[in-house]
């Protein structure tokens, strides 16, 4: 009994759209986005995140994404099990050499039409690990990347306005 | 027939949104807002006009399952009356057949998740042919009190003649009921059986064996199984407490029995997602003590209803 | 018309078994003459049934002998020629099956000495569903024994084989000794051998006499049938024989115990009382329940397959045994349709059992090798082959709409019927045999898809499998013909429903004018429309549904395209076929949970690198095995008991001479003592 009343009791903290307004400084890496997918993303998104090698900050804070706090799923967007039911790969870390493969291997597993997203400084170029002799400096040295979202690591905040961006984007291409 | 094919059509168009209800007061139990209730439709739509990515070593059986799941799983949401008695005549509605149509469809979907050699879909079709022996029992002793009281095994008539059951049966029905839910969890894959939201492969039984489908086919198994969970509480509610069937065969009564149906769904399925927020998930070793509970409920029933 | 058919169909098998053994030099020749005349003897079998079934003819007859009480009198009537039905549609898969078959024997074996066994077991169980007396019916049912145990012995190289010989041996001897005890007290109180007379006088036998007869024919036809606990011989004897003889051991040999009981306990005794129709439900339910989980934890295909004979043997069992308990209670009509359903389901598992084994011999015949671990991904290569043992796999699980759920459903409502009618004690009982043969179906689609998933899905997982090939037209015709009457015999159940009915009425005991159903027999009806089932429409809606369900996918997502991209693997080097799951693994959740059953235990053999440091291994090896409770704590007992009888027996058996004479002058003495006095 006390489980429910503490639900019906518990505040309500999630984030207010409005909140979200802000502008975010995202990279458009690739402008070749096909045309089906501007049709298609607007209702329902489905994220594989690969971890390349990362610090694991950028994993925290997508993992906060789907908590009561920025509820990413009142959008929409979500994380999934398998690559082959995503629409969106999200890459964090700075592609080590180990991870390559795994990396590569996601994305053909996931089917067209599909998005890659770069999230966190060590994911666009190698952040602090730059040149070091187990990273490949960044995403786009592996698979071909339509995005990437700044921060070491960017909030959850960040990633989800970033993310709400992307989809805006794509639905204004279509227009 | 016209009732049939309005039945076809309707009722699979109708399943999403019971996901989505399910899913939205399960997000408002956690405090969040959660998805919108019409978000299945929009998940349905963007996997029917995605491409697919599918494994060599498939063979014809992973290709052809989700058009065999989708295809049972309307067959037996036809079966299921949510009209009333004129329903008796769709010849397939006795409720063995049903039970052994999802069962074939289980058996089905198990082949496929075993047929792409991934160490993930077999575990799957293990564990969920596992739980699916075991509950079909539960289902069928859950039932078959309905079917003894009524003297008929027409999942129509079993509903029709049960809205007329004396007070005297309401022990036996309700205790039918209980067991009725416990095999409804397990099959619809729910909490504590099977969490439908997991990502951690190791503890998925439904959703390890659909990893390798993507696109339209990964889109009927997602509908299908939407269909499978309208289709037990479809059955539940019009089964065990079936007011507002109707004997009548006039459009307005057919069309307001129709209305009661759902509404009942959808009530059920609010008491099921709350219900399922409130427990963990179990051991796979202890779900067979739940699954003989639901099955000693289920001998209770009988032997209370036929005594 | 009708005798000369049958004279024909021995003399066939006569020829045939003579004639292979004559050629036994040319392999060839012997295997063509072998299997051809059994081929043709069959094909006048199945005209021969069809006759008698169709014009209700009893054909009866004698051949003269010199002995009075050992008079070849033989009788056909429509239950026998139900089975003789029987077994010439198996004999006709199964022998054309062998032309193709028996090659890869070739060089191993004598397969002209086979060719003379099989055609005489052939010739055997004719006879034996044609006999009329109990003693040339002994002599018959001793006939079929041995020429079985000669094929299962056939593969005489391998040690295994030769214990499974002797088991079956032993167990069907035992067996044929309590049917042997059962005749001679019949022969007691009827003064009689002929069946006919003995039913005729069955109503002056005392019940006393009437119940040892019960269990003593139960415990010899039930141990040929293979229930459990006297099934052990089964599993061994059915794995060691050539696959097409499984076949026809599994689908029809089994099946004449199952025939027997039908004539011993409905038509020889008549009417018993409860407790014998109840004895036999609960063996049907434990034989059902226990056969099915032995299965689950089987990983030689087709000792697998021989546990599902036990299973399916305890579902006909289910409907013979509510049907002796409605007989019992004067309710006619419902023994009727439980009578059917047993018989339903003995032709039913008749057809698929042989399917699956003829599938998994040709599945063996391809990689060499019985163990399941070592198959997978064979649909790629025996495409025909997999689509068949498919079909098999669908209805021994009893999932529509196949013949295997119709009689499921048949035998079901029989128990249902029990479950509303009876008194407590009945209710109980039926919904005992109720729940477990629910609990059986669940089980055997889970066994039915390990064992067709773990064979033909996924990877290979050895080198045999990966090179294995379809097998010749001769062995895939068999199982196509087989998978046809898979499904004629669902789509038909109504119809045959029917037909059984008119072969119980005319065998009798179910005294009621039968009184034709209103509805058309496509419909079969339960309990004055309890229940309903339309076997076509199913067959129909679910096609028509599942081609709709195509055409919408087609039309809505016209344009999506299909990549080819490996299996998810989550990013490693490379999947390997022993990465995916096994037979064991699969099974290994429920035995885990039947765990009082299996008793199972596990044995880790780890190597270390470095034995001082126990870091890192060189190799895991576990050891997963089951225990088999049967041959624990009772075989072994009892054979360690009987061993020691004999010892203690064996003293008198001094050897001197002087010591016999004491042994004969004792008789004498206590024999003239008993005649003066008692």
């Amino acid at each position: 009994m006390s489980l429910y009343s503490t639900v019906i009791s518990t505040r309500r903290t999630l984030i207010p759209l409005s909140a979200l307004s802000q502008e975010q400084d995202i990279a458009v890496v690739q402008e070749k986005i096909s045309k089906k997918v501007r049709s298609l993303f607007g209702g329902s998104l489905a994220i594989r995140f690969v971890d390349s090698g990362s610090s694991n900050a950028e994993e925290q804070e997508a993992t906060a994404l789907s908590n009561a706090f920025y509820d990413s799923e009142r959008f929409g967007i979500h994380f999934v099990a398998s690559p082959r039911h995503a629409d969106m790969l999200m890459v964090s870390g700075a592609v080590s050499r180990n991870m390559a493969l795994a990396l590569k291997k996601t994305y053909d597993a996931i089917p067209e039409p599909k998005i890659v997203v770069a999230i966190g400084d060590d994911a666009i170029d190698g952040g602090i690990f730059k040149d070091s002799y187990a990273v490949l400096n960044g995403v786009h040295n592996v698979v071909p990347v339509h995005f990437q979202i700044p921060g070491d690591p960017p909030s959850a905040r960040d990633i989800l306005v970033s993310l709400l961006y992307i989809l805006e984007k794509i639905e204004r291409k279509q227009q | 027939m016209i009732l049939i094919i309005l039945k076809f059509i309707l009722l699979p168009l109708l399943s999403p949104l019971m996901v989505g209800i399910v899913r939205k007061v399960k997000a408002l139990m956690q405090n969040r807002q959660g998805a919108r209730i019409y978000q299945p439709y929009f998940d349905l739509w963007k996997l029917f006009h995605k491409d697919e990515v599918i494994s060599p070593d498939a063979s014809w059986i992973f290709f052809a399952t989700p058009y065999i799941l989708f295809g049972l799983s309307i067959l037996v949401l036809v079966a299921v009356p949510v009209f009333g008695s004129v329903e008796s005549l769709i010849p397939f509605s006795d409720f063995l057949v049903v039970i052994y149509m999802v069962a074939a469809a289980t058996f089905f979907l198990a082949l496929s998740g075993i047929d792409v050699g991934s160490a993930f879909g077999g575990f799957g079709s293990s564990r969920e042919m596992t739980l699916a022996a075991l509950t079909e029992g539960v289902l069928l002793f859950a039932l078959l009190p309905v079917a003894l009281l009524t003297h008929t095994t027409n999942l129509a008539l079993m509903a029709t003649y049960a809205a007329n059951l004396p007070v005297t049966s309401y022990f036996a029905v309700i205790t039918a009921f209980l067991g009725y839910i416990i095999a409804m969890f397990s099959e619809t894959g729910r909490i504590p059986f099977d969490n439908p939201a997991t990502h951690l492969e190791l503890t998925m039984i439904h959703e390890a064996m659909i990893l390798e489908y993507s696109g339209k086919r990964l889109a009927l198994i997602e509908w299908a199984s939407a269909n499978k969970l309208l289709f037990f509480a479809l059955l539940g509610v019009n089964m065990f407490f079936p007011k507002g069937l109707t004997q009548a065969g006039d459009p307005m009564a057919l069309l307001s029995a129709f209305g009661i149906s759902v509404f009942k769904t959808i009530l059920l399925l609010v008491v099921i997602a709350v219900a399922e927020s409130s427990v963990a998930k179990f051991r796979l070793f202890r779900l067979p003590d739940i699954l003989l509970t639901g099955f000693i409920l289920g001998i209770i029933a009988i032997l209370v209803a036929v005594i | 018309m009708i005798a000369t058919l049958f004279l024909m169909i021995m003399s066939l098998y006569g020829i045939g078994a003579f004639t292979s053994l004559l050629f036994r030099k040319n392999k060839e020749v012997a295997t063509i003459y072998g299997n051809f005349f059994a081929i043709a003897a069959s094909v006048l079998g199945i005209i021969l049934g069809g006759e008698i079934l169709l014009t209700q003819t009893v054909l009866t007859g004698t051949f003269p002998t010199s002995l009075p009480l050992f008079s070849l009198t033989f009788r056909l009537d429509s239950l026998s020629a139900y089975f003789l039905l029987i077994i010439s549609t198996v004999a006709l898969a199964s022998s054309t099956y062998g032309v193709g078959y028996m090659r890869h024997y070739f060089s191993k074996y004598n397969v002209g000495v086979f060719g003379f066994f099989y055609n005489l077991f052939l010739l055997s169980m004719v006879l034996v569903v044609t006999a009329n007396n109990a003693f040339y019916f002994l002599s018959v049912w001793e006939i079929m024994s041995l020429s079985s145990l000669f094929l299962v012995l056939f593969e005489y190289h391998n040690g295994e084989t030769l214990k499974a010989g002797i088991v079956y041996f032993v167990m069907t001897h035992v067996g044929t000794a309590c049917i042997v005890a059962a005749c001679l007290l019949l022969y007691g109180a009827t003064g009689s051998f002929d069946f006919s007379t003995i039913a005729r006088l069955s109503s002056h036998i005392p019940d006393a006499i009437k119940a040892a007869v019960f269990v003593l024919a139960l415990i010899g036809f039930g141990t040929k049938a293979g229930i459990i606990p006297l099934h052990i011989w089964l599993p061994k004897a059915h794995s060691a024989a050539p696959s097409h003889v499984s076949a026809l051991m599994s689908g029809v040999m089994i099946k004449l115990g199952i025939f027997m009981m039908f004539r011993f306990f409905i038509e020889i005794l008549g009417q018993g009382p409860f407790w014998w129709g109840a004895i036999i439900l609960a063996i049907g339910a434990i034989s059902s329940v226990l056969g099915v989980l032995y299965a689950l934890s089987e990983h030689d295909i087709k000792r697998l397959l021989a546990y599902h004979s036990i299973e399916n043997i305890g579902i006909i069992l289910l409907g013979l045994g509510s049907s002796m308990i409605f007989l019992s209670l004067h309710l006619p009509a419902l023994a009727l349709l439980a009578a059917c359903a047993g018989l339903f389901h003995t032709f039913n598992h008749a057809i698929f059992k042989s399917l699956l084994f003829m599938g998994a011999g040709s599945v063996i015949h391809a990689t060499h090798t019985r163990n399941i671990e070592e198959y997978g991904g064979l649909i790629k290569h025996m495409p025909y082959t997999a689509l068949f043992f498919l079909i098999g796999s669908i209805a021994i699980s009893g999932l529509p709409p196949f013949n295997g759920f119709a009689s499921e459903w048949v035998t079901f409502q029989s128990l249902f019927a029990g479950i509303s009618l009876l008194d407590v004690a009945g209710k109980t009982l039926f919904l005992f045999a109720a729940g477990s043969l629910a609990l059986t179906g669940g089980l055997a689609a889970a066994c039915f898809v390990k064992a067709f998933g773990i064979t033909f899905l996924a990877r290979p997982r050895s080198h045999e499998s990966e090179k294995a090939k379809e097998s010749s037209l001769w062995m895939i015709v068999p199982l196509g013909f087989l998978s046809l009457l898979t499904i004629i015999f669902g789509l038909g159940a109504g119809w045959i429903i029917e037909g059984l009915k008119q072969i119980l009425l005319s065998v009798g005991n179910f005294g009621v004018a039968f009184s034709s159903s209103s509805t058309s027999p496509m419909t079969i009806v339960a309990q004055n429309g309890f229940a309903q089932l339309n076997m076509p429409i199913v067959f129909l809606s679910m096609v028509v549904s599942i081609l709709v369900v195509y055409f919408f996918t087609r039309v809505i997502s016209a344009k999506q395209k299909v990549a080819r991209g490996a299996t998810w693997d989550c990013g490693y080097i490379g999947l390997e076929g022993h990465m995916e799951i096994t037979a064991t693994a699969f099974s290994r959740t429920l035995i885990m949970i039947f765990k009082g059953l299996f008793q199972p235990s596990q044995q880790h053999q780890v190597e270390y690198i470095d034995a001082d440091i126990r870091y890192l291994k060189k190799s895991h090896a576990v050891n997963i095995a089951t225990e088999n409770l049967y041959e624990k704590y009772f075989y072994t007992p009892l054979q360690i008991i009987t061993e020691g009888i004999s010892r203690k027996v064996k003293v008198i058996q001094g050897g001197n001479l002087n010591e016999y004479l004491l042994y004969i002058f004792i008789a004498i003495i206590g024999l003239l003592v008993w005649m003066r006095y008692f």
